[in-house]
């Protein structure tokens, strides 16, 4: 990190402010602005949009004063993990059935733990899966397929 | 009188089988999943909120505000039992609470909290019953100048009372109205930032973004420094208060009250901001102020009474305004919405057994709280004992089979993944969600009533200033910013969020 900048939080969290104001900006140059006594659809966006820029500036300016502790370690490993087991459940629940998207996602996000054990965290998976099943198929009827259409459902 | 008349509607409709059953079901539920250490009263209503769906809407709402007593009454057992709280409003709480606890005097503190809760409950059912008609009747002369700026108002309060920097909190305000706008906009049907996918075209349903930034974001952040938890009492007994504890009581439980019902109704009040100022105005008015933080009784019950009380009259400003004053309030909103029921004024008049019967049921609820809490301590301490690496991979399962069947779409499981990062990237960078949710919910509200209010007066921007109503509301909102900005009180706000951090 550049050494001008001060208050890492406050940088990152401005340059992510100015980024998302800017992008909501561009994006709705193409809706009808209308004006201030018959707004289109472009103007509440685009006045949202320039004022979180601007609160995104003031941010990252302020950065280069003020001082502020560093970020510090960010969990690379168990957000990937915790993210791509939710991924997976979103990608296996409508052809793999409940029972391996529950399964998957249990498993997965499990790992991301140091204190992680293959010896309880298959049973928890297990049981977990057989626990959606009954819960939210048989007893509330929630119209998702036990085993899926891939594996012959 | 026509409040025991309409009282009497309320008992009418809660007294059903099925909405008691719902209701013991959402005090139970709302206890079980709150007491599991790092579950907020936020994230466990998105949790459960889609089980309610299928509901008749009297009983999806009073469930609802079972689950959400519930889990806040969870929240502070956990914070007692050990020394962890599960949401801001209990924080306080964990200080004396935990001590009397280590000393042995767990039951004491538990029940404290229970009959505290239940009395403040009780009082701000009242005051609910009492001062709901004339402010719906009020609101009815609203128009749309004053919900804007009854909004601004709401949402600088919330921004005012979060912890933190402010000039993020704003930012996540703006960001939330921001993504409020996604879908079709009412007036012409144009497509707002939806990358010309079908699956934004109705907007993204709040619970996705309450699940993956209050939800998963929090998980995240809970793996970054894994510890292991010791609750302090294995067994919990002597949940009897003597008669000298019962003295010792009353006047914290009274003034709690007092202070949380008047909080509460405050938009951006609530739970939090009200058992931390009730805690700190007990500290220097109690005879035994030597005691706080050793583990004082009153140390337990002010806030205990304070965060019910608030959390309670913080239905008041949703129900007669349609404007939700903390994020929970939020997420009832959505999930009246979902119901078919547009939350406002009218709700009182037109729907008066739906309006009266959630009412009573939040004093039934707050009853089932007390009888239903004590004798079951052996089970939630159970549930907090469960390893957190056992418990979060059930949470996203939980979240995961909740956010699909919303719409039965994987997209929006994929969208509440995303979220999930956004939530804990923001948690690194000190940026807080619970502004950001408020945003995304008063977002398309606050753009209709605009427009509405700038029409009717002709592009005269001056109308907001204009009308009484609206100008003292702008005032408010300006004083409130005005406040937090001057550097003498700012560090004084600093100071009273870090004491209690």
């Amino acid at each position: 990190m550049p050494s001008f900048i001060r208050h890492p939080k406050d940088f990152w969290i401005g340059v992510i402010f100015l980024f998302i104001g800017l992008a909501a900006v561009v994006i709705g140059r193409t809706y009808t602005m209308g004006t201030a006594g018959r707004m289109g659809p472009g103007y509440f966006p685009a006045v949202l949009g320039w004022l979180l820029a601007l609160i995104g500036v003031i941010a990252v300016v302020r950065s280069f004063f003020r001082e502020g502790e560093p970020i510090g370690r960010l969990a690379v490993k168990e957000s990937a993990l915790i993210l791509s087991a939710v991924l997976l459940f979103g990608f296996l629940i409508r052809g793999g059935g409940v029972l391996i998207a529950v399964f998957a996602v249990v498993l997965g996000s499990a790992y991301a733990s140091g204190k992680f054990r293959w010896r309880s965290a298959v049973p928890l998976a297990l049981g977990l899966s057989i626990f959606a099943m009954v819960v939210f198929i048989q007893l509330l009827g929630l119209p998702i397929a036990i085993v899926g259409p891939w594996f012959g459902g | 009188m026509e409040l025991f008349s309409n009282l009497g509607l309320g008992f009418e409709t809660a007294f059903t089988l099925t909405n008691l059953a719902y209701c013991l079901l959402g005090v139970f539920l709302g206890t079980a999943v709150g007491v599991l250490p790092g579950l907020g009263p936020i994230a466990t209503i998105a949790m459960l909120l889609p089980a309610t769906f299928s509901l008749a809407p009297i009983s999806a709402l009073i469930m609802l505000a079972g689950i959400y007593y519930g889990a806040q009454y969870g929240g502070s057992t956990t914070a007692i039992l050990v020394n962890l709280p599960g949401e801001s409003s209990s924080v306080v709480t964990a200080i004396d609470g935990y001590q009397m606890a280590r000393q042995g005097h767990a039951g004491k503190a538990l029940a404290t909290a229970a009959l505290g809760s239940f009395f403040a409950g009780t009082v701000a059912t009242m005051l609910l019953a009492l001062f709901a008609p004339p402010l719906a009747d009020l609101a009815l002369k609203f128009g749309p100048a004053e919900y804007f700026s009854l909004m601004v108002l709401g949402l600088v309060a919330s921004v005012v009372l979060a912890s933190g920097s402010l000039l993020n909190a704003i930012g996540m305000v703006i960001l939330g109205l921001l993504l409020g706008l996604i879908g079709s906009d009412v007036n012409s049907g144009a497509q707002r930032y939806t990358f010309d996918l079908p699956e934004l075209a109705d907007g993204i349903n709040f619970v996705i973004v309450a699940m993956g930034m209050f939800g998963l974001g929090e998980i995240i952040r809970n793996l970054e420094h894994e510890s292991t938890r010791t609750v302090m009492m294995k067994r919990v007994s002597g949940l009897m208060l003597s008669k000298e504890d019962l003295k010792r009581i009353i006047a914290p439980v009274l003034r709690g009250t007092a202070l949380g019902a008047a909080l509460g109704i405050l938009p951006g009040g609530g739970a939090m901001l009200a058992s931390f100022a009730a805690y700190s105005i007990e500290k220097k008015v109690s005879r035994n102020s030597a005691q706080f933080g050793k583990g004082a009784i009153e140390g337990v019950a002010a806030p205990e009474s304070a965060n019910n009380a608030g959390a309670q009259t913080s239905f008041i400003p949703m129900l007669t305004l349609g404007i939700p004053s903390n994020p929970v309030m939020a997420l009832m909103i959505g999930a009246m919405i979902i119901q078919g029921i547009q939350p406002g004024p009218a709700v009182m008049t037109e729907q008066p057994s739906l309006f009266w019967g959630l009412i009573v049921s939040m004093w039934i609820g707050n009853f089932f709280l007390v009888v239903l809490n004590l004798p079951m301590i052996g089970l939630w301490v159970r549930m907090i004992m469960v390893p957190y690496h056992h418990l979060y991979p059930a949470i996203l399962m939980f979240c995961s089979i909740g956010v699909f069947s919303l719409n039965n779409s994987d997209f929006d499981v994929y969208l509440m993944a995303l979220f999930g990062l956004f939530g804990y990237i923001c948690a690194k960078l000190e940026a807080e969600p619970a502004p950001m949710l408020l945003g995304f919910i008063i977002g398309p509200m606050m753009e209709e009533y605009l427009r509405r209010a700038m029409l009717l007066s002709h592009s005269n921007a001056l109308v907001f200033f204009q009308r009484p109503i609206s100008a003292t509301m702008l005032v408010m909102a300006i004083l409130a910013l005005g406040v937090v900005l001057l550097p003498a009180l700012r560090s004084k706000r600093e100071e009273a969020f870090k004491e209690d951090a």
